[in-house]
């Protein structure tokens, strides 16, 4: 956390929001039957902090997400954002989902103009607009239509058009989970130097280990559904880390054990 | 798929149209021409029919600018292009012109007062132009009317009970009981309802073609993927944005299905409404020419009706192109 402090000194002190959730339990109905799918969760992400989320799959890591995004309000508990009760959607906060649900009646560069339109700020977004595209290396396919895009273009495009809206926190559901190994490091790099110079905070859903720990300050590992937080480890490393990093491959073997793999 | 085909036939066609420079084709659609300009002179007419002179000089001129043609039809462009695509109709419509007169005017096989050489069909438009000018426009003032007003009407509507549960608790059980009944069924009682033949008319068509766009535009908004409002919400979205700028063009192609449906039953029931009550209108002219037993005048009309609603078909499939473009590579098209 001390190098990861000094990062944030150097950034805005306002950029990252402060995550709070409270005892946070959820349930959706599955055919009139609840399904339990958090419980209680108790989780603070300080202003401009990294943090993983680790689970197996279908533990409740995009429900945690969306309650975070307010798309949904939790069963129990509260999820605060600087304090205040998330009950909407707000596009301080940013949920990147888990498909790039671009919408494909638009070109890319219409997709990542959605979030300016719907504010009413499209004409004075066009150059923030571009450079989006230019950062996740679209322009090129600027006018293209989604169904031309390759899964990691997609993606990207997704990630973009969540990036121009300059949020406060981002929620990222697995993003790089479409992209082939060689764009996934690259795209790993971006979004390590745009969270540090931008200073947002990050929630990063993953189930890439390596991929938590390379980039997080902190990573939390969740129990199967309904999910409980099962462990917290701080990744006390300056960045840039290396994956071949000693410290990083015994805190990775950690991990695998408390997820129950004991290889 | 489909487009591949489509252009290996037209290259197989452009392939023997020609001979060497020149295009084949036009030589031998002018030599059809001719053969039927030729029939059409050469032999009386077992009835007269009239206009037969200006019927030959037509096919005469048609004749010299194929053979024109001929020599630089490839200079003409996308136009040419078109016209070389249907250089074998082109053909075909000489000789049929040739054998209509034959069978009708000169030999006088078919049952005479139904049938009417082609000379006989132009007559009637000679003659007969302004009362088919002025019918025309009548039918076109009632379906431009009644068609717009019922898209505009079932498309508002049609969102909205897709978009509100409280519309679609009281709209769609009413909409499902009145949509399955043909529009036709309505006409007695709207003959009734109406003041004036022309507004029963106009309610007919506006309902024929309102009803289909309306339900298709409800399952269209209603089938939108939930996730799209999700991504615009979290975008900072407000409702008109959803309503907008999501859910309508997610709807869209389930629009222009209601839109195709809509334009062919205001067709339908256009015409049959002006046959009932309606004092002038393309309907009327049949119904009435029919009457007379003018069958010439009949087919005359029924020619343009072809023309002008296939004309329309197409135009909604060029708006079709325009908006839904980006659908080409999602589905088959
Ligand atoms: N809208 C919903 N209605 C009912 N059940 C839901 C709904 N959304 C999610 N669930 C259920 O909640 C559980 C957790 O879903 P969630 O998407 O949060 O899992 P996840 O941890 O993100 O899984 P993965 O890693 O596979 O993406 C799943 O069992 C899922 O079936
Ligand atoms: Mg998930």
């Amino acid at each position: 956390m001390v190098a990861a402090a000094a990062v944030h000194a150097a950034s805005d002190d306002s950029a990252g929001l402060a995550v709070d959730f409270q005892g946070v339990s959820h349930q959706y109905d599955l055919d009139g039957q609840p399904l339990p799918v958090l419980r209680q969760i108790d989780l603070a992400v300080a202003p401009g902090e990294f943090v993983a989320l680790l689970g197996p799959s279908g533990c409740g890591k995009s429900t945690l997400l969306r309650l975070a995004a307010g798309l949904e309000r939790p069963s129990s508990g509260e999820v605060l954002a600087d304090g205040t009760i998330v009950a909407r959607p707000d596009p301080s906060r940013v949920l990147v989902f888990q498909d790039p649900t671009l919408f494909p009646w638009r070109t890319v560069r219409d997709n990542v103009a959605i979030g300016p339109e719907a504010r009413g700020v499209l004409a004075g977004s066009q150059k923030r607009i571009d450079d989006a595209l230019r950062l996740v290396k679209l322009e090129a396919f600027a006018s293209a239509f989604p169904h031309q895009l390759s899964g990691g273009m997609a993606q990207r495009a997704a990630l973009a058009r969540a990036l121009v809206n300059d949020p406060r926190l981002l929620l990222l559901d697995e993003p790089l989970g479409r992209l082939d190994s060689l764009t996934r490091l690259t795209m790993q790099e971006e979004l390590l130097a745009l969270w540090r110079q931008a200073g947002y905070t990050v929630i990063l859903v993953t189930h890439d280990v390596e991929e938590a720990l390379l980039l997080s300050e902190r990573v939390i590992v969740l129990t199967e559904r309904p999910a409980r937080i099962k462990a917290e480890v701080a990744v006390d490393l300056p960045y840039p880390r290396r994956r071949d990093d000693p410290r990083i491959v015994a805190q990775r073997q950690h991990i695998l054990e408390i997820l129950g793999f004991s290889a | 798929m489909s487009a591949a085909v489509d252009k290996d036939a037209g290259e197989k066609s452009v392939s023997s149209a020609f001979a060497g420079p020149v295009w084949k084709h036009g030589l031998y659609a002018a030599s059809a021409w001719l053969l039927a300009a030729i029939v059409t002179v050469a032999f009386p007419d077992v009835v007269p029919w009239g206009s037969r002179d200006v019927f030959v000089a037509l096919l005469v001129a048609g004749a010299v600018v194929l053979a024109g043609l001929a020599f630089g039809v490839e200079k003409l462009g996308g136009f040419g292009r078109g016209l070389i695509h249907y250089g074998p109709w082109l053909i075909a419509l000489g000789l049929w012109f040739a054998l209509w007169e034959l069978i009708t005017a000169k030999l006088g096989w078919m049952p005479k007062p139904f049938f009417s050489p082609p000379h006989g069909l132009l007559h009637v438009y000679i003659v007969d132009w302004q009362r088919i000018l002025i019918c025309i426009a009548y039918t076109a003032r009632l379906w431009t009317i009644g068609f717009f007003s019922g898209i505009i009407v079932g498309f508002i509507g049609g969102v909205a009970l897709g978009w509100s549960k409280t519309f679609a608790y009281w709209g769609m059980p009413v909409l499902k009981l009145i949509g399955p009944v043909p529009a036709s069924a309505w006409i007695p009682a709207t003959f009734f309802l109406f003041p004036t033949t022309f507004l029963a008319s106009l309610f007919l068509v506006a309902l024929a073609s309102g009803i289909p766009v309306a339900i298709l535009t409800a399952s269209g908004v209603n089938s939108v993927n939930r996730s799209f409002y999700d991504v615009a919400r979290t975008l900072g979205a407000s409702s008109r944005y959803l309503v907008l700028r999501v859910a309508i063009p997610a709807a869209l192609p389930h629009v222009f299905v209601g839109l195709f449906m809509g334009l062919y039953y205001s067709f339908a029931v256009l015409v049959v409404a002006e046959m009932l009550g309606a004092k002038y209108g393309m309907g009327w002219y049949l119904q009435f020419q029919t009457a007379y037993s003018a069958y010439a005048n009949v087919y005359a009309m029924l020619i343009i009706m072809a023309l002008l609603c296939s004309g329309l078909v197409k135009l909604l499939f060029v708006v079709r192109d325009r908006l839904l473009g980006w659908q080409k590579g999602v589905v088959q098209w």
